[in-house]
């Protein structure tokens, strides 16, 4: 392979890494103050692009984005609210199922409002067809804006983490709730908060990678799987592990690409997935510490 | 095996035989199509059910294995090796009869595995992936064994779609009926109805007598043990990992047979039967029927099944399994069935003079 | 135990007890289409087409004085839902005939079923198999797709192309025609340099569209439906592949071309002329059934018209011929279905015949391209 397309594939998997990087880092947020992984974490990225495309029939692309968001946090909070806020015992089991029983109805009811029609927001720079040269390679400028956002993200969840009082009180509820409780911190109320900062994120992610992949009713599910095996991958609650495991995986899966029939691309990164599980599925990058039997 | 589980199974079967006499009766014969249907799905989920009841373990990979079960059966029993006929492994399958000749649904003479060792490698698949992952995979806790058993479900889905020998998108259509016994097949010609219908209830009767003795028995205890408390358990003697792969494995078994069944009887498997949409559904009708609770599992699978397939939900078909996940899992975690609604029909009533009794 | 039987008992039971709606004088259409699921984009617009056009049937007065009752059954593209509905509509509904399935795979897996149980069944499936052995009750409106690969193919050989990129999903339609190109290419000279199959759902696929540059072709064919056919294209145009791109006959829906946006200009692919309707001659014989229909689901239901749609209007079309001739008896609108001959419908002109069970020809098909967003024939 020569120079100029092994860039290429490298720059291909930089496009797929990164949109799962930003997707998996949602994931984050409320696995470090509940503990749970949130199944529905693909439908706020769903929600996200469509909202925006339908703001931006009415409003400029910025507001239409910020408005994405901010309608996409309410849909957050209210959906802890209404199904998690007043349960006395969450236990993981439980939280799983409810959290797929939650993406299914997000999904039947983007497809009610929304009709099954693929959407698409415009690039933020540049259009469908632009391209920077990238040492022989091409790559659309809007890979470069989700490489931004993405970035930003992780600076912004690691500083809230580590070092505003909030983030901190988060990090405590998972780690011990009745402790939290304990100490007088308002578990609920942070849980609430947990999920409408994930959906938010989870639907600024939407709306960056939507000129990239379209968004249609359905898009949540695949993109939820790549992306908890992205946050699982690099470690659950690592953000920075999230980010670096998404370009492995995008990565690997590009060159997988170019050896073997496109076909088996997802088959390959699920076996990665699993092998990381059997193995260390405290992930890449994740402190021994997680769960273990 | 204990006479009240004997009595249990045996109302059950009458109550199955009298539900025929019914529909014959009333000219709604064609309704015991959908109720053969259900009951090949319940086996899949009573196997999730001993899982996740008495195991604890969840597993969204359960339709993985009714599509390993379905697709190895129906690869084998329409792959064609008329043309080998002369090369020495198969002609000398054909002349021990592991493979049969016979005219297929166009006409044609085709040369196939017979339905039976199709079945026995069918099984044996299913078991020995259940095996081998099972192993690594359940001694994986909460989520990531969720993930892991997702992961599961859409490996094989990818496998089935992108595979061109499975029929690739389109999946496998034109398999035979399975030969039970002379005379008796199961299959989906309109004539054989009844006698399939009498067959899928004998084959869950013999299976719910299995796995209501397995529940009671030594195997059952333990298992229950695992699931109130692992490290107790562990620390009393019992083998949890031997366990919990070995409930594992039957389940993933029983998925495989229903897969095998259900895809001679239909005639044809697609890729939807891997789709993680199924293990779903799956995983909500064990949530209603109580996880660990078999008659409720039972109970739960025939009527979600039966109205699902015919259509009931309509296009809310979806979003109806969804719902009903969320629900039973915030207000009726032990399963619908476990409601006590005398308890809750006290509640109701206004409070006289003794306090309220506590929850 | 006992709490659980009796709850099943008593659902069962009311379910076998309840009284079946006795049929009366009307003409009984089952329908199995994907509305809901995977093959949205198909079962979506083919309902919505069924409805529009009973109601208008039913309006006029019905065929031949009996009104036509529409029972629609959503499969989700399932082959067990599908197998498991045609068994109801056929046995207990006792439908006249069975428009649908919407996908290859389902329709497959009750082609036997509807030939055992003699029900006419007009699919609006694209795959060959389906037609191929013919069986005497089962029908297909699409188009074939062999002929739209043989359309690109003599395209291509118009522009001197001989060396080819062949991208496909993973879907029935995109193996479909996988199939069709491999078995075409060698006898029309064409040489397929390289082949990939992509996941229907991929969000992105520069790196499928890297090998194929790498292969060093003279065109791409991208054959899908969903929307990895746009993002299809724009990959290859931002990796600065500037040879021609076609599309299989699926690209026919404005709303792909809006989301590709400029990449989609110049885009060459077969279609039936409802996406041109507008721009056909007035001496076309197909305009005016193309531009009533086009007029009167857009005003219906507020979206654009797809060719999708169209198969299932060809359907009800079809079948509402037959049985103005053979009446409601199934083995004599079957041998009406087989001797229809120049029905105007809206993927082309049919002529049906025992060996022929589409009943469209090359012509079927208009190669159109993309210029400024819009959908126009292809000079030639």
């Amino acid at each position: 392979m020569s120079l100029a397309f092994f860039i290429q594939y490298l720059v291909a998997g930089i496009t797929y890494g990164t949109i799962y990087a930003v997707v998996g880092m949602g994931f984050n947020i409320i696995y470090n103050t509940t503990g749970i992984i949130n199944f529905a974490q693909g439908e706020f990225v769903m929600l996200g692009g469509m909202v925006a495309v339908s703001l931006h029939h009415h409003l400029p692309l910025p507001a239409a984005i910020a408005g994405a968001v901010l309608v996409t946090m309410a849909v957050g909070a209210l959906i802890e609210l209404i199904f998690i806020h007043w349960l006395s015992k969450p236990t993981v089991l439980r939280m799983i199922i409810v959290t797929i029983g939650i993406s299914i109805l997000i999904r039947e009811a983007a497809l009610l409002v929304w009709g099954h029609d693929v959407r698409v927001l415009p690039y933020f720079t540049g259009n469908e067809i632009s391209a920077i040269s990238l040492g022989g390679a091409l790559i659309s400028p809007q890979v470069i804006w989700v490489v931004a956002v993405c970035a930003v993200m992780v600076l912004l969840t690691t500083a809230f983490f580590q070092w505003t009082m909030l983030g901190r009180q988060m990090r405590a509820c998972a780690s011990n709730r009745v402790g939290a409780a304990v100490c007088g911190l308002p578990i609920r109320n942070l849980v609430t908060l947990s999920f409408a900062l994930s959906a938010g994120m989870g639907a600024l992610a939407g709306c960056v990678v939507c000129p990239i992949t379209y968004t249609q009713y359905g898009m949540g599910t695949g993109l939820a799987i790549k992306g908890f095996t992205v946050a699982i991958l690099g470690g659950l609650g690592n953000s920075l592990g999230a980010v670096a495991a998404g370009l492995l995986l995008g990565v690997v899966e590009s060159f997988t690409v170019s050896a073997l029939p496109a076909a088996y691309k997802d088959t390959i990164s699920i076996a990665i997935l699993l092998g990381v599980l059997f193995v260390r599925p405290s992930g890449l990058f994740g402190s021994r510490a997680a769960t273990r039997a | 095996m204990r006479p009240a589980l004997l009595r249990q199974v045996a109302i059950f079967v009458a109550v199955f035989v009298a539900l025929e006499l019914l529909a014959v009766a009333g000219e709604k014969s064609f309704l015991l199509t959908q109720v053969t249907m259900s009951a090949y799905y319940t086996l899949v989920v009573l196997g999730l059910s001993l899982l996740m009841g008495y195991a604890g373990q969840i597993s969204l990979g359960q339709a993985g294995f009714f599509a390993l079960g379905g697709y190895t059966s129906a690869v084998l029993t329409t792959w064609d090796l008329a043309a080998q006929r002369s090369v020495g492994w198969v002609a000398g399958a054909a002349r021990v009869g592991l493979l049969t000749s016979r005219t297929d649904a166009f006409g044609a003479q085709v040369l196939t595995v017979h339905p039976w060792p199709a079945l026995a490698c069918a099984l044996l698949l299913t078991m020995t992936v259940a095996f081998v992952v099972g192993i690594p995979v359940l001694k994986l806790k909460g989520h990531y064994l969720a993930m892991a058993t997702l992961g599961l479900g859409t490996i094989v889905y990818s496998i089935a779609v992108g595979t061109a020998r499975l029929g690739a998108a389109d999946g496998i259509s034109g398999v035979p009926p399975f030969p039970l016994l002379p005379g008796i097949g199961v299959g989906g010609s309109m004539g054989g109805r009844i006698v399939n219908y009498y067959v899928a209830c004998g084959i869950l009767a013999a299976v719910m007598l299995l796995l209501l003795n397995l529940v009671h028995s030594r195997v059952g205890r333990a298992l229950r043990a695992i699931h109130g408390a692992e490290d107790a358990a562990s620390a009393m003697g019992v083998d949890t990992a031997h366990f919990k792969v070995r409930t594992f494995v039957l389940g993933a078994a029983l998925a495989g047979l229903a897969g095998v069944l259900l895809t001679h009887f239909n005639g044809a498997i697609g890729p939807s039967e891997a789709s993680i949409m199924k293990s779903v559904k799956y995983l909500a009708i064990v949530a209603v029927g109580g996880m660990g609770s078999l008659w409720g599992t039972l109970a739960a699978s025939m009527v979600l099944n039966f109205l699902s397939l015919r259509g009931y939900f309509g296009t809310l078909d979806d979003a109806v399994f969804g719902a009903i996940l969320i629900a039973v899992m915030l207000f009726a975690p032990q399963g619908i069935l476990a409601i006590d609604l005398r308890r809750a029909l006290r509640i109701l009533r206004p409070a006289r003079g003794a306090p309220a009794e506590p929850r | 135990m006992t709490k659980a039987m009796t709850a099943s008992l008593a659902l069962l039971a009311s379910a076998l007890l309840a009284p079946h709606a006795l049929a009366e004088d009307t003409i009984k259409v089952g329908a199995i289409l994907a509305v809901t699921g995977p093959a949205s984009f198909l079962g979506s617009p083919e309902a919505k087409t069924l409805e529009m056009m009973v109601a208008d049937i039913n309006a006029k007065g019905g065929i031949g004085g009996k009104k036509v009752v529409l029972i629609i059954k959503d499969s989700g593209a399932s082959s067990e839902k599908a197998i498991s509905f045609a068994k109801q509509l056929i046995e207990e509904e006792k439908v006249l005939a069975i428009i649908g399935p919407s996908t290859s795979g389902e329709t497959m897996a009750i082609k036997a079923l509807a030939e055992e149980s003699k029900t006419p069944l007009l699919s609006c499936a694209a795959a060959e198999v389906i037609v191929n052995p013919v069986a005497s009750y089962v029908f297909k409106t699409p188009q074939k797709d062999s002929q739209a690969v043989i359309r690109i193919f003599q395209q291509m050989k118009k522009m001197g192309i001989s060396k080819i990129g062949v991208l496909s999903s993973n879907t029935g339609f995109g193996k479909a025609g996988k199939d069709q190109i491999e078995k075409l290419a060698a006898e029309h000279g064409i040489q397929i340099v390289v082949s990939e199959v992509y996941d229907s759902k991929a969000t992105d696929l520069t790196a499928e569209v890297t090998k194929i540059k790498a292969a060093n072709v003279q065109a791409i064919v991208n054959w899908s439906i969903e929307p990895a056919q746009a993002i299809v294209i724009k990959n290859a145009r931002q990796l600065g592949l500037t040879i021609p791109i076609f599309q299989s006959h699926g690209f026919g829906n404005i709303g792909y071309v809006k989301a590709a946006g400029v990449a989609a200009e110049g885009v060459i692919f077969p279609a039936g002329r409802l996406l041109i309707a507008d721009q056909l001659p007035a001496s076309n014989p197909q305009k005016k059934v193309l531009v009533s229909y086009k007029n009167e689901y857009e005003a219906r239901y507020k979206e654009d018209v797809s060719t999708f749609g169209g198969h299932a209007y060809d359907a009800m079309l079809l079948l509402s011929d037959a049985v103005k001739k053979g009446g409601t008896d199934r083995a004599k609108v079957r041998a009406e279905l087989e001797g229809l001959k120049g029905v105007v419908g809206t993927a082309g002109i049919f002529n049906m015949s025992a060996t022929d069970h589409n009943g469209l020809g090359l012509d079927a098909f208009e190669m159109l391209t993309v210029k400024d967003g819009r959908f126009v024939p292809l000079a030639q």
